[in-house]
Protein backbone atom coordinates (compact mmCIF):
# COMPACT_ATOMS: atom_id res chain seq x y z
CA UNK A 1 0.00 0.00 0.00
CA UNK A 2 1.05 3.67 -0.40
CA UNK A 3 1.74 5.54 3.03
CA UNK A 4 -0.24 8.20 3.92
CA UNK A 5 2.59 10.59 3.90
CA UNK A 6 3.28 10.64 -0.16
CA UNK A 7 0.14 11.42 -0.62
CA UNK A 8 0.47 14.73 2.02
CA UNK A 9 3.46 15.79 0.37
CA UNK A 10 1.97 14.97 -3.26
CA UNK A 11 -0.87 17.73 -2.00
CA UNK A 12 1.52 20.16 -0.40
CA UNK A 13 3.68 20.23 -3.56
CA UNK A 14 0.33 20.34 -5.63
CA UNK A 15 -0.38 23.69 -3.53
CA UNK A 16 2.98 24.72 -3.69
CA UNK A 17 2.63 24.76 -7.68
CA UNK A 18 -1.20 26.52 -7.43
CA UNK A 19 0.77 29.46 -4.93
CA UNK A 20 2.95 29.58 -7.49
CA UNK A 21 1.28 30.21 -10.62
CA UNK A 22 -1.32 32.43 -8.73
CA UNK A 23 1.80 34.56 -8.05
CA UNK A 24 3.52 34.83 -11.11
CA UNK A 25 0.54 34.57 -13.64
CA UNK A 26 -0.52 37.56 -15.09
CA UNK A 27 -3.52 36.26 -17.08
CA UNK A 28 -6.65 36.23 -14.79
CA UNK A 29 -8.19 33.28 -16.25
CA UNK A 30 -4.83 31.28 -15.79
CA UNK A 31 -4.62 32.78 -11.63
CA UNK A 32 -8.12 31.20 -11.33
CA UNK A 33 -7.18 28.34 -12.76
CA UNK A 34 -4.18 28.15 -9.92
CA UNK A 35 -6.65 28.44 -7.55
CA UNK A 36 -8.64 25.69 -8.30
CA UNK A 37 -5.27 23.84 -8.54
CA UNK A 38 -4.89 25.25 -4.91
CA UNK A 39 -8.71 23.50 -4.06
CA UNK A 40 -7.78 20.45 -5.35
CA UNK A 41 -4.30 20.02 -3.49
CA UNK A 42 -6.51 20.57 -0.44
CA UNK A 43 -8.72 17.77 -1.54
CA UNK A 44 -6.26 15.41 -2.11
CA UNK A 45 -5.28 15.77 1.53
CA UNK A 46 -8.63 15.67 2.91
CA UNK A 47 -9.66 12.17 0.75
CA UNK A 48 -6.03 10.65 2.12
CA UNK A 49 -6.63 11.99 5.97
CA UNK A 50 -10.47 10.46 5.27
CA UNK A 51 -9.48 6.92 4.76
CA UNK A 52 -6.31 7.10 6.68
CA UNK A 53 -8.54 7.79 9.63
CA UNK A 54 -11.45 5.57 8.67
CA UNK A 55 -13.51 8.83 8.89
CA UNK A 56 -16.21 9.94 6.42
CA UNK A 57 -16.11 13.27 7.40
CA UNK A 58 -13.24 14.39 5.01
CA UNK A 59 -15.20 12.90 1.84
CA UNK A 60 -17.99 15.05 3.07
CA UNK A 61 -15.95 17.75 3.44
CA UNK A 62 -14.22 17.05 -0.14
CA UNK A 63 -17.81 16.77 -1.55
CA UNK A 64 -18.79 20.13 -0.02
CA UNK A 65 -15.61 21.98 -1.46
CA UNK A 66 -16.20 20.64 -5.07
CA UNK A 67 -19.75 22.46 -4.56
CA UNK A 68 -18.06 25.72 -3.37
CA UNK A 69 -15.97 25.53 -5.79
CA UNK A 70 -18.43 25.31 -8.73
CA UNK A 71 -20.48 28.29 -6.91
CA UNK A 72 -17.13 30.05 -7.15
CA UNK A 73 -16.28 29.34 -10.62
CA UNK A 74 -19.66 30.96 -11.69
CA UNK A 75 -19.53 33.95 -10.07
CA UNK A 76 -15.48 34.68 -10.76
CA UNK A 77 -15.81 34.31 -14.73
CA UNK A 78 -18.94 36.19 -14.45
CA UNK A 79 -16.84 38.77 -12.64
CA UNK A 80 -13.75 37.84 -15.26
CA UNK A 81 -16.14 38.63 -18.26
CA UNK A 82 -17.14 42.17 -16.64
CA UNK A 83 -13.04 42.96 -16.36
CA UNK A 84 -12.41 42.15 -19.66
CA UNK A 85 -15.71 44.48 -21.13
CA UNK A 86 -14.40 47.17 -19.50
CA UNK A 87 -10.97 47.11 -19.17
CA UNK A 88 -10.37 45.24 -23.09
CA UNK A 89 -7.75 42.57 -21.49
CA UNK A 90 -6.90 39.89 -19.65
CA UNK A 91 -4.17 41.56 -17.37
CA UNK A 92 -4.19 42.09 -14.09
CA UNK A 93 -1.85 44.40 -14.26
CA UNK A 94 -4.07 47.10 -16.10
CA UNK A 95 -6.65 46.57 -12.96
CA UNK A 96 -4.94 48.81 -10.61
CA UNK A 97 -7.99 51.15 -9.56
CA UNK A 98 -7.61 49.57 -6.04
CA UNK A 99 -3.50 49.76 -6.42
CA UNK A 100 -2.10 51.83 -3.20
CA UNK B 1 7.07 -2.52 -6.00
CA UNK B 2 2.95 -2.93 -5.62
CA UNK B 3 0.74 -2.03 -8.54
CA UNK B 4 -0.64 0.84 -6.20
CA UNK B 5 2.62 2.33 -5.69
CA UNK B 6 3.46 2.18 -9.13
CA UNK B 7 -0.14 3.82 -9.95
CA UNK B 8 0.62 6.02 -7.48
CA UNK B 9 3.58 7.25 -9.15
CA UNK B 10 2.49 7.48 -12.61
CA UNK B 11 -0.69 9.42 -11.45
CA UNK B 12 1.35 11.70 -9.17
CA UNK B 13 4.03 12.67 -11.88
CA UNK B 14 1.00 13.19 -14.18
CA UNK B 15 -0.48 15.69 -11.59
CA UNK B 16 2.83 17.51 -11.03
CA UNK B 17 3.35 17.12 -15.14
CA UNK B 18 0.12 19.44 -15.40
CA UNK B 19 0.42 21.66 -12.52
CA UNK B 20 4.24 22.35 -13.98
CA UNK B 21 2.54 22.95 -17.36
CA UNK B 22 -0.43 24.87 -16.17
CA UNK B 23 2.62 27.52 -14.70
CA UNK B 24 4.85 27.10 -17.76
CA UNK B 25 2.16 27.51 -20.88
CA UNK B 26 1.75 30.56 -22.44
CA UNK B 27 -1.56 29.88 -24.20
CA UNK B 28 -4.32 29.66 -21.67
CA UNK B 29 -6.12 27.03 -23.66
CA UNK B 30 -3.11 24.96 -22.76
CA UNK B 31 -3.00 25.89 -19.36
CA UNK B 32 -6.74 24.57 -19.30
CA UNK B 33 -6.16 21.27 -20.57
CA UNK B 34 -3.10 20.60 -18.23
CA UNK B 35 -5.17 21.36 -15.48
CA UNK B 36 -7.66 18.65 -16.60
CA UNK B 37 -5.30 16.21 -16.92
CA UNK B 38 -4.05 17.12 -13.27
CA UNK B 39 -7.97 16.45 -12.16
CA UNK B 40 -8.37 13.40 -13.89
CA UNK B 41 -4.91 12.12 -12.42
CA UNK B 42 -6.46 13.04 -8.90
CA UNK B 43 -9.62 11.21 -9.52
CA UNK B 44 -7.41 7.98 -10.07
CA UNK B 45 -5.63 9.34 -7.24
CA UNK B 46 -8.56 9.05 -5.44
CA UNK B 47 -10.43 5.47 -6.35
CA UNK B 48 -6.51 4.79 -5.05
CA UNK B 49 -7.50 5.64 -1.86
CA UNK B 50 -10.97 3.93 -2.76
CA UNK B 51 -13.25 6.83 -2.70
CA UNK B 52 -15.48 5.98 -5.71
CA UNK B 53 -18.17 8.61 -5.16
CA UNK B 54 -15.47 11.49 -4.79
CA UNK B 55 -13.59 10.18 -7.94
CA UNK B 56 -17.09 9.69 -9.84
CA UNK B 57 -17.94 13.74 -9.23
CA UNK B 58 -14.18 14.71 -9.10
CA UNK B 59 -14.76 13.69 -13.32
CA UNK B 60 -18.26 14.73 -13.29
CA UNK B 61 -18.29 18.54 -11.63
CA UNK B 62 -14.68 19.31 -12.13
CA UNK B 63 -13.07 17.96 -15.36
CA UNK B 64 -16.64 18.03 -16.99
CA UNK B 65 -18.83 20.85 -16.08
CA UNK B 66 -16.02 23.41 -14.27
CA UNK B 67 -13.42 23.14 -17.08
CA UNK B 68 -16.21 23.46 -19.75
CA UNK B 69 -17.04 26.62 -18.04
CA UNK B 70 -13.08 28.20 -18.55
CA UNK B 71 -12.49 26.68 -21.82
CA UNK B 72 -16.20 28.23 -22.52
CA UNK B 73 -14.97 31.59 -21.21
CA UNK B 74 -11.31 31.39 -22.94
CA UNK B 75 -13.30 31.17 -26.35
CA UNK B 76 -15.44 33.54 -25.36
CA UNK B 77 -12.85 36.61 -24.77
CA UNK B 78 -10.66 35.35 -27.13
CA UNK B 79 -7.79 34.77 -24.61
CA UNK B 80 -4.51 35.03 -26.11
CA UNK B 81 -0.79 34.72 -25.13
CA UNK B 82 -0.08 36.13 -21.97
CA UNK B 83 1.76 39.25 -21.44
CA UNK B 84 5.09 38.64 -19.17
CA UNK B 85 6.20 41.12 -16.90
CA UNK B 86 8.90 41.08 -14.60
CA UNK B 87 8.61 41.09 -10.92
CA UNK B 88 8.49 43.94 -9.11
CA UNK B 89 11.53 44.68 -6.61
CA UNK B 90 9.33 43.26 -3.22
CA UNK B 91 7.90 40.72 -5.11
CA UNK B 92 11.67 39.48 -6.08
CA UNK B 93 13.42 40.39 -2.41
CA UNK B 94 10.47 39.84 -0.13
CA UNK B 95 8.02 37.45 -2.35
CA UNK B 96 10.50 34.78 -3.09
CA UNK B 97 12.46 34.06 0.21
CA UNK B 98 9.29 33.98 2.01
CA UNK B 99 7.67 31.87 -0.31
CA UNK B 100 11.06 29.22 -0.29
CA UNK B 101 10.72 29.46 3.36
CA UNK B 102 7.23 28.28 3.59
CA UNK B 103 7.66 25.77 1.21
CA UNK B 104 10.48 24.29 3.38
CA UNK B 105 8.45 24.54 6.83
CA UNK B 106 5.51 22.88 5.42
CA UNK B 107 7.97 20.40 4.07
CA UNK B 108 9.98 20.25 7.24
CA UNK B 109 7.01 19.30 9.19
CA UNK B 110 4.88 16.82 7.10
CA UNK B 111 8.55 14.80 7.11
CA UNK B 112 8.22 15.24 10.78
CA UNK B 113 5.28 14.32 11.27
CA UNK B 114 4.32 11.88 8.56
CA UNK B 115 7.38 10.10 8.25
CA UNK B 116 7.10 8.12 11.01
CA UNK B 117 3.40 7.16 10.37
CA UNK B 118 4.63 5.54 6.84
CA UNK B 119 4.94 2.14 8.46
CA UNK B 120 1.62 2.35 10.36
CA UNK B 121 -0.29 2.66 7.08
CA UNK B 122 0.17 -0.80 5.54
CA UNK B 123 -3.29 -1.35 6.42
CA UNK B 124 -5.43 -2.66 3.20
CA UNK B 125 -7.86 1.02 2.36
CA UNK B 126 -11.69 0.36 3.69
CA UNK B 127 -14.18 1.57 0.43
CA UNK B 128 -15.71 4.40 1.61
CA UNK B 129 -18.67 3.36 -0.22
CA UNK B 130 -21.51 5.34 -1.47
CA UNK B 131 -23.64 4.25 0.66
CA UNK B 132 -22.22 4.93 3.86
CA UNK B 133 -21.30 8.59 2.40
CA UNK B 134 -24.86 9.30 1.65
CA UNK B 135 -26.25 8.30 4.91
CA UNK B 136 -23.56 10.52 6.64
CA UNK B 137 -24.84 13.56 4.08
CA UNK B 138 -28.37 13.52 4.19
CA UNK B 139 -28.68 12.70 8.67
CA UNK B 140 -25.52 14.40 10.13
CA UNK B 141 -24.84 17.23 7.18
CA UNK B 142 -28.48 17.81 6.27
CA UNK B 143 -28.31 21.20 7.29
CA UNK B 144 -24.82 22.15 5.24
CA UNK B 145 -26.55 20.16 2.51
CA UNK B 146 -29.39 22.27 2.08
CA UNK B 147 -27.52 24.98 2.44
CA UNK B 148 -25.04 24.30 -0.23
CA UNK B 149 -28.22 24.42 -2.60
CA UNK B 150 -29.19 28.03 -1.61
CA UNK B 151 -25.30 28.93 -2.23
CA UNK B 152 -25.81 27.91 -6.25
CA UNK B 153 -28.87 29.37 -6.81
CA UNK B 154 -27.31 32.66 -5.52
CA UNK B 155 -23.94 32.12 -7.86
CA UNK B 156 -26.14 31.17 -10.39
CA UNK B 157 -28.48 34.29 -10.17
CA UNK B 158 -24.68 36.50 -9.67
CA UNK B 159 -23.25 35.00 -12.27
CA UNK B 160 -26.15 35.83 -14.72
CA UNK B 161 -26.53 39.92 -13.51
CA UNK B 162 -23.10 39.95 -13.94
CA UNK B 163 -22.42 38.66 -17.41
CA UNK B 164 -25.92 40.00 -18.92
CA UNK B 165 -25.41 43.22 -20.94
CA UNK B 166 -25.70 46.64 -19.52
CA UNK B 167 -28.78 48.13 -21.11
CA UNK B 168 -27.94 51.06 -22.96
Amino acid sequence: MVPISYYVILSAVLFGLGVVGFVFKRNIITIFMAIELMLNAVNLAFVAFGTEFNQLDGLVFVFFVIVVAAAEVAVGLGIVIVVARNRKSLNVEDVNLLKF
Amino acid sequence: MSIAMALFIVCGALTIFGAVGLILAKEPVHSALSLILVMVALAVLYLLLGAEFIAAIQILVYAGAIMVLFVFVIMLLNAGEEVRTNLSRLARWVGLPLGVFFLAEMGYLLFHEYAGRAAGAANAPVVASTTDLSMKLFTEFVLPFELTSILILIAVLGAMVLARKEPQ
